[in-house]
C-alpha cells in the first residue's frame, strides 16, 4: 500500500472543478472520454498524479483504477512522481540534437541544479527532462517551462531564463 | 514569439499569408481579411457540392499519407441516422515538422473555418480537434479562437443562421506521437491508451465512438476555405510539377539551413532551390550531407538525389523518398549519421505502443545495436543485423510506426554506408551512449 | 456468419468453411494450426503478437490470420517462406527479453513459445546487447503470481478480465519495451473465475501459486471429466502425477463452459488425494467389523435388502454417478424408499461475459442425474425418516455431525464408502466404492446434459464403483437377470435414460429431454 493512499485523500473533484467536468461531459458521448481531460485537471490541481488521485479520477468516471493507470502511464506528460515546483523539458530529437540540443540539456541541468536528468534539484525548484520532438525544429532547440513554450533557446541564454522561474 | 522570416520572391502565400501577423488571431482580424466567407458559401452549399469541389481542386492530405481529400470524404455515408464526426489532427509530432503549429497560433480561425467546412461536407454535427499536449500556447490560442467563434455565432446549434449545427472541441493530447496515428487518435480522444486498430473496419464505417469519421490534417483543412473561396480551378492551377500534385504546401525547414522555418511553395518547387534559396543554404564553410524531407519517417536523400528533385508528391518518391508531412530535416558535412540514425530509432522506441511485437521489441533492439556501434563495439554483421531486423518491422504491424523505425536505418546504411564504416573499423572515436 | 460455405485452400489442401470465419479458424479446418500468442477463440482479437501472420495468394502483404476473414477461393499459405521468416522474426523478437529459465519454469513442457520456437525458431539468438529486462515478482491475487521477465505482452488475461469477467483489474501499463501488466497496488486478482488467467497465458508470466513447482508438466497424466463441484457441469481435465491428483483445468466446451472454470472448481480437488480410503469390504461380526471379500458382502446386502422391514433411506452424494444412483434404486426397486441427494448450497458466481455460464448455487454435479433416476432433492426429509427407516444406505456423503449422529442410530446401515466414518460405528455392511477420479461414468447438469467423465487414477484396494456392487446385489433377486459389466452398459440399463449409451454422449454431451427419457 502506497503512502498516498494510507492518507486522507482530499478529493479533486469537487465545487467548480467538478462542474468543469460536467460542463465538459456535455461535448462527449461517454464518460470514459473525460479521461484525459480529467487526468489533466488533476495535475493541474496537484501538479501530480497520486495512486489516492488515480482511485479519484476512476470513481468519477465508473472506471477502473487499473484501466485509469494503463491509460495514465500510456502518456508521457502526466506525472507519476512529484516534481519540482517547475518542470523543464528539452527537445533532443533529431533536428535539434544536430543544432546542439545536448549542449543546451547539459547547460540547463548545471543551472538547475538537478545535476542529473529525471531528478529534482535539492531545492525542489526544478526538475528537468529529455523530452522526445516538441514540434518546434526550426526553432532548435525548444523548450518546456512548466506550460511556457520557450524557442531557440542556446546554452548561454540558460542562466537568465531560468532566473525567470524562482 | 516572431516569425522569423519575411515571405521571399519563391514562396507562394497561401495559408501563410498572415502568419506573423497578430491581427488575424482573431475573429474580427480573420473576417477582416476575408475570413468565413468561404464557411458562409459553405453554408448554403450541399454536402456533395463541396466534396466535389475540393475533389476537383486536387487536395490531398498534407499530414503525411497525401490521400485525396475529397475521396476520402466522400467514403462518409450519406445518412445520419448515426452521428458523423470530424476529427481535425493536430498532433503534429514527426520529427522535423513543425508547420501545424504556425496555422494554429496565427491563422487559428483559418483552422476552425476550414474543420466548419470540412464537417458540412461529412454531414458532422461535433469536430474534435486533438492537439498535442507539448503546443501549450497554439493550444490557448485555439481555444480562445474556438469561443470567439462561438461568440460570434459561426459555430454553435444555427451556424451563422443557417439552422446547422455545428460544435467543436479541443482535445489536449498528453504526450505520446503514435496519436498522430488516425486510429490512434481517435482511441485518445475516446480515453484509452492511444493505441492504433486494425483496419477494417475504417474509420468512414466505424471511427470514433464506433460512428463514421473522417480524420485530417490542420493544413489540409486550412487549406479548404481557400478552395471555396477563389475555386477548385485556381486551387488546382497551382503546380510547378506532376499534375497531381496540386496547390500550396507548407514545408517545415530545420537544422542546418541558414533560414529555418516554415515556408509555403507551390507543389513541384525544386528542393535545391527550397534549401538553397529559401532557407539561405548550408552555414558558411558547410555542404550539404543528407535531407530528410518529409518527416523522419521517410528515407534520407543524398545531395545527389536533391539535386532536380521536385518537391511534390511524385517528384520526391521518383528521387526515392518520399514528401510524407513537409517536415524537412537538413543535415551539412558536420553531422554524424550513425548518431542520428540512433537518436531516430531511440525516437520510435520511445514512442512505440508497445501492442505489437515486432515494433515493440524491434525498435528497442535496432536502438541498443546503433548504440553499441557508436561505443565502437560494433561488428561487421550488425549492419546485416540491423538491415534483418528492419525488413521484419516493416509491413507487418497495425500501424507503421515501426516501419518508420526501420527506414532511416535501411536509408541510413545504404547510403550513409562510409559514416557506419568509420565506427566498425574504429576511424571514429566512439561516443558515450547507451548502456 | 452463415450457414454458407466457401472454398479456401490451406496449404495447398481444398476445405469447404463457413463463410466469415477467421483464416485462423479456417486453418483448422485443413489441419493446420497458424502458430498464435494473443488470439483465443474465447476472446476479442487484438492482432498484436503478430504471429499469425500468413501469405494469401494476391495480397500485397502478409495478414494476420487472426482477423482476416476467408474469402471463396482464397490461397492461402500458412508456410510460404515470407510468413515463416516473419515468424522466426516476431520468435526472435519475443526472446530478447524472455528469461531462459525453463528449468524452474512451471510452463515448461506447455509452453507456446517453447513449442513454436522448437517448430519455426532459430537455433541460437543474434540479440549480443546487455541484460535482457528485469521485473520483480509480483503477487497478483490468491492464487495467481506475476513473472513479467517473462510476459510476452498478448494481453489475453487483460481482455479476460474485460471481456469475460467484466472486472477489468489489469492493464498494460506504460509503453514500448517497458510495457507490463499492471494491477491496481489496492486490488487483488480475486475474481471467482480469476485463475483462468493462468491457463490464457501463453507462457509462464502469470502461473498458479497453488501449482508451483508441484509437478513439470511432461510428468502429468490428463483425463478428460467433469468438475463435480456444482450443477453447471463444467468440463475439465484432471491431471495427476505419480496417482495424486496436482490440477484441474478447464476442457473447452462451448456449450457448456467455453474455454473456462471457476476458481471454487479449479482448486476443490484435495479431497480426491484422501489418504485414509476404504479398501475392502467390512461385514458387521457381532461387534466388530471384519473383512470380506466382495462375494460374501454383495449376498449379505442381498439378505438386507431382503430381510429388513420398513421403509429404505438412501442418503446420496452429488458427486456420484447416474450409473451409481440408478442402479442403487434399481436394487432397492422392490421396497418402498426415500431417496435424497445431499445438495450443499452456496453463493452463485455468474462469469459475467459468457451467459448461462456460472459456479451455481447448487454445489452437486448430479443432481439432475439424481432426480432422473428417483433420488430427490429433499435432504432434510430424508434424514428426519431416518430413524423410522429399516434400511440406511449411505452413499459416499459428506455428513455434518447432526447428520452423522442421527443416522448412527438408525436400525441397519449400510455404507457405500470412499472413506470409514469414525462417528458411524454400527455400520452393518461397508461397501469401499470408487470416487468420481477413479471411475467413468455420467453427469447430468443443470440443462439435463449427460456429460461423460473418465478415470483420472487407479482405485484404491478393492474399491469398485457403487452401480457394480448394486447390480451384483439386484442379480440375485431373480434368475434371469444379466447386469452390466462395463459403465457404459450400466448407464445403457438404466430406463430413466432412454437406452442411450455413453458412446452416445459423445465428446460434448448430450441434452436429455427428462420428459421423454424419464416416465
Amino acid at each position: 500500500m502506497s503512502i498516498e493512499a494510507t492518507e486522507a485523500h482530499q478529493p479533486v473533484f469537487v465545487g467548480a472543478i467538478r462542474d468543469r467536468l460536467e460542463t465538459l461531459q456535455q461535448s462527449y458521448p461517454t464518460r470514459m472520454a473525460l479521461l484525459l481531460p480529467a487526468l489533466w485537471m488533476v495535475q493541474e490541481e496537484r501538479g501530480w498524479i497520486s495512486d489516492s488521485s488515480v482511485h479519484e479520477v476512476a470513481a468519477v468516471l465508473d472506471l477502473t483504477p487499473a484501466y485509469v493507470r494503463g491509460v495514465l502511464t500510456f502518456y508521457t506528460m502526466y506525472h507519476q512522481h512529484p516534481v519540482g515546483r517547475h518542470f523543464i523539458q528539452v527537445c533532443t530529437t533529431s533536428p535539434c540534437n544536430i543544432c546542439g540540443a545536448e549542449d543546451v540539456v547539459a547547460a540547463v541541468l548545471a543551472e538547475s541544479g538537478c545535476g542529473e536528468l529525471g531528478t529534482t534539484s535539492p531545492d525542489g525548484r526544478f526538475t528537468v527532462i529529455e523530452v522526445e520532438c516538441l514540434g518546434a525544429c526550426g526553432f532548435a532547440t525548444p523548450m518546456l517551462i512548466d506550460d511556457d513554450f520557450i524557442e531557440s533557446v542556446t546554452p548561454d541564454l540558460v542562466p537568465a531564463l531560468l532566473a525567470r522561474y524562482p | 514569439m516572431g516569425f522569423p522570416h519575411p515571405i521571399h520572391a519563391g514562396e507562394t502565400p497561401v495559408l501563410s499569408t498572415h502568419f506573423g501577423d497578430p491581427a488575424a488571431r482573431t475573429f474580427d482580424g480573420w473576417s477582416e481579411r476575408g475570413g468565413y466567407a468561404a464557411l458562409r458559401t459553405a453554408l448554403g452549399m450541399a454536402p456533395e457540392a463541396i466534396v466535389d469541389e475540393v475533389k476537383a481542386s486536387g487536395l490531398r492530405g498534407r499530414g503525411g499519407a497525401g490521400f485525396p481529400t475529397g475521396l476520402k470524404w466522400s467514403f462518409m455515408p450519406k445518412d445520419t441516422s448515426r452521428p458523423h464526426y470530424l476529427c481535425c489532427n493536430a498532433d503534429e509530432s514527426e520529427p522535423g515538422t513543425f508547420k501545424d503549429r504556425e496555422i494554429l497560433r496565427w491563422t487559428p480561425h483559418a483552422l476552425i473555418e476550414g474543420c466548419a467546412i470540412a464537417a458540412l461536407a461529412i454531414r458532422a454535427e461535433m469536430t474534435y480537434i486533438y492537439i498535442r499536449g507539448e503546443y501549450t500556447e497554439p493550444h490557448r490560442i485555439l481555444q480562445d479562437a474556438v469561443a470567439e467563434a462561438y461568440a460570434a455565432g459561426a459555430l454553435g446549434a444555427d451556424a451563422f443562421g443557417s439552422g446547422k449545427r455545428l460544435e467543436m472541441v479541443v482535445h489536449r493530447g498528453a504526450g505520446a506521437y503514435i496519436c498522430g496515428e488516425e486510429t490512434a487518435m481517435m482511441n485518445s480522444i475516446e480515453g484509452r491508451r492511444g493505441n492504433p486498430r486494425i483496419k477494417p473496419p475504417f474509420p468512414a464505417v466505424a471511427g470514433l465512438f464506433g460512428m463514421p469519421t473522417t480524420i485530417n490534417n490542420v493544413e489540409t483543412l486550412a487549406a479548404v476555405p481557400h478552395i471555396i473561396t477563389r475555386g477548385a480551378s485556381w486551387y488546382s492551377s497551382l503546380c510547378l510539377g506532376n499534375p497531381k500534385s496540386t496547390g500550396t504546401k507548407l514545408i517545415s525547414v530545420c537544422g542546418h539551413v541558414q533560414r529555418p522555418g516554415t515556408y509555403e511553395i507551390t507543389l513541384g518547387f525544386p528542393m535545391r532551390d527550397l534549401i538553397f534559396d529559401l532557407c539561405g543554404g548550408m552555414r558558411p564553410g558547410r555542404t550539404l550531407k543528407a535531407v530528410i524531407p518529409g518527416g523522419s519517417s521517410v528515407p534520407i536523400m543524398t545531395p545527389a538525389e536533391v539535386d532536380g528533385c521536385a518537391t511534390d508528391y511524385e517528384g520526391i518518391a521518383a528521387a526515392g523518398s518520399l514528401l510524407g508531412s513537409g517536415g524537412m530535416i537538413v543535415m551539412d558535412d558536420s553531422t554524424d549519421l550513425v548518431y542520428q540514425v540512433m537518436r531516430l530509432a531511440r525516437f520510435y522506441a520511445h514512442e512505440s505502443c508497445a501492442q505489437c511485437t515486432n515494433c515493440r521489441e524491434g525498435t528497442a533492439w535496432t536502438t541498443r545495436i546503433l548504440e553499441r556501434i557508436l561505443r565502437g563495439e560494433g561488428k561487421e554483421s550488425d549492419l546485416a543485423l540491423l538491415m534483418d531486423l528492419a525488413d521484419n518491422m516493416t509491413g507487418k504491424t497495425i500501424c507503421v510506426l515501426s516501419d518508420s523505425c526501420a527506414t532511416p536505418v535501411v536509408s541510413g546504411i545504404q547510403k550513409f554506408r562510409a559514416d557506419f564504416d568509420a565506427y566498425l573499423t574504429g576511424a571514429a572515436a566512439p561516443v558515450a551512449v547507451g548502456a | 456468419m452463415t450457414d454458407e460455405l466457401v472454398s479456401v485452400t490451406v496449404d495447398g489442401a481444398v476445405v469447404q468453411v463457413p463463410r466469415g470465419i477467421t483464416i485462423i479458424e479456417a486453418a483448422k479446418h485443413a489441419g493446420v494450426l497458424v502458430p498464435h500468442y494473443c488470439y483465443h477463440p474465447s476472446l476479442s482479437s487484438p492482432a498484436v503478437c503478430r504471429m499469425c501472420l500468413v501469405h494469401v495468394e494476391k495480397m500485397p502483404k502478409l495478414v494476420p490470420a487472426c482477423v482476416t476473414p476467408v474469402a471463396d477461393g482464397q490461397v492461402i499459405s500458412v508456410h510460404a517462406p515470407a510468413a515463416r521468416k516473419a515468424r522466426e522474426g516476431v520468435l526472435e523478437f519475443l526472446l530478447i527479453n524472455h528469461p531462459l529459465d525453463c528449468p524452474i519454469c512451471d510452463q515448461a513442457g506447455e509452453c507456446e513459445l517453447q513449442d513454436f520456437v522448437f517448430q519455426e525458431g532459430q537455433a541460437r539468438t543474434r540479440y549480443s546487447e546487455y541484460a535482457k529486462r528485469y521485473n520483480p515478482v509480483e503477487d497478483f491475487g490468491p492464487d495467481v503470481l506475476y513473472v513479467p521477465n517473462r510476459c510476452i505482452l498478448c494481453t489475453r488475461c487483460v481482455r479476460f478480465m474485460e471481456e469475460m469477467a467484466e472486472a477489468p483489474v489489469l492493464a498494460v501499463a506504460e509503453r514500448g519495451d517497458r510495457a507490463y501488466i499492471a494491477i491496481d497496488p489496492h486490488h487483488q486478482l480475486d475474481h471467482p473465475w480469476s485463475g483462468n488467467v493462468v491457463d490464457l497465458c501463453p507462457v509462464g508470466s502469470l502461473v498458479s501459486r497453488d501449482f508451483l513447482h508441484r509437478a513439470r508438466a511432461w510428468e502429468l497424466d490428463k483425463s478428460a471429466s467433469i468438475c463435480p463441484g456444482c450443477t453447471q457441469g463444467c468440463n475439465i481435465t484432471i491431471e495427476t502425477r505419480d496417482e495424486a491428483v496436482v490440477r484441474l483445468r478447464p476442457r473447452p466446451n462451448l456449450e457448456v463452459n467455453r474455454h473456462f472454470m471457476c476458481d471454487t472448481g479449479r482448486l476443490d480437488y484435495r479431497w480426491m488425494n484422501h489418504g485414509d480410503r476404504a479398501e475392502a469390504p467390512l461385514v458387521r461380526d457381532g461387534d466388530r467389523l471384519v473383512a470380506a471379500d466382495w462375494d460374501a458382502v454383495v449376498a449379505r446386502l442381498h439378505l438386507l435388502v431382503h430381510d429388513t422391514t420398513g421403509p429404505v433411506v438412501v442418503l446420496a452424494s452429488g458427486r456420484a454417478s447416474s450409473e451409481s444412483l440408478g442402479w442403487l434404486m434399481r436394487m432397492l426397486e422392490a421396497r418402498s424408499t426415500i431417496a435424497a441427494m445431499k445438495v450443499p448450497i452456496g453463493d452463485e458466481a455468474p462469469l459475467a461475459g459468457v451467459p448461462g455460464l456460472a459456479l451455481r448455487p447448487e454445489r452437486a454435479a448430479n443432481l439432475a442425474g439424481g432426480l432422473m433416476v428417483g433420488v430427490r432433492d429433499a435432504w432434510a426429509d430424508a434424514i428426519a425418516r431416518v430413524g423410522s427407516a429399516g434400511l440406511v444406505i449411505l452413499h459416499d456423503v459428506d455428513l455434518n455431525d447432526a447428520e452423522a449422529a442421527a443416522i448412527a442410530g438408525a436400525g441397519t446401515l449400510v455404507h457405500f464408502a470412499t472413506a470409514t466414518d469414525d462417528r458411524l460405528p454400527r455400520a452393518d455392511l461397508i461397501l469401499p466404492v470408487t470416487m468420481m477420479a477413479e471411475e467413468q461414468g455420467v453427469y447430468v447438469n443443470r440443462d439435463y446434459r449427460a456429460q461423460r467423465y473418465l478415470p483420472a487414477r487407479t482405485a484404491p484396494g478393492m474399491a469398485r464403483p457403487a452401480w457394480w456392487a448394486a447390480s451384483r446385489v439386484w442379480q440375485r433377486a431373480g434368475s434371469e437377470r444379466t447386469v452390466p459389466t462395463t459403465t457404459s452398459e450400466a448407464f445403457a440399463a438404466l430406463p430413466a435414460f432412454g437406452g442411450l449409451t455413453h458412446r452416445d454422449l459423445g465428446y460434448g454431451g448430450r441434452i436429455l429431454d427428462p420428459a421423454v427419457v424419464s416416465r
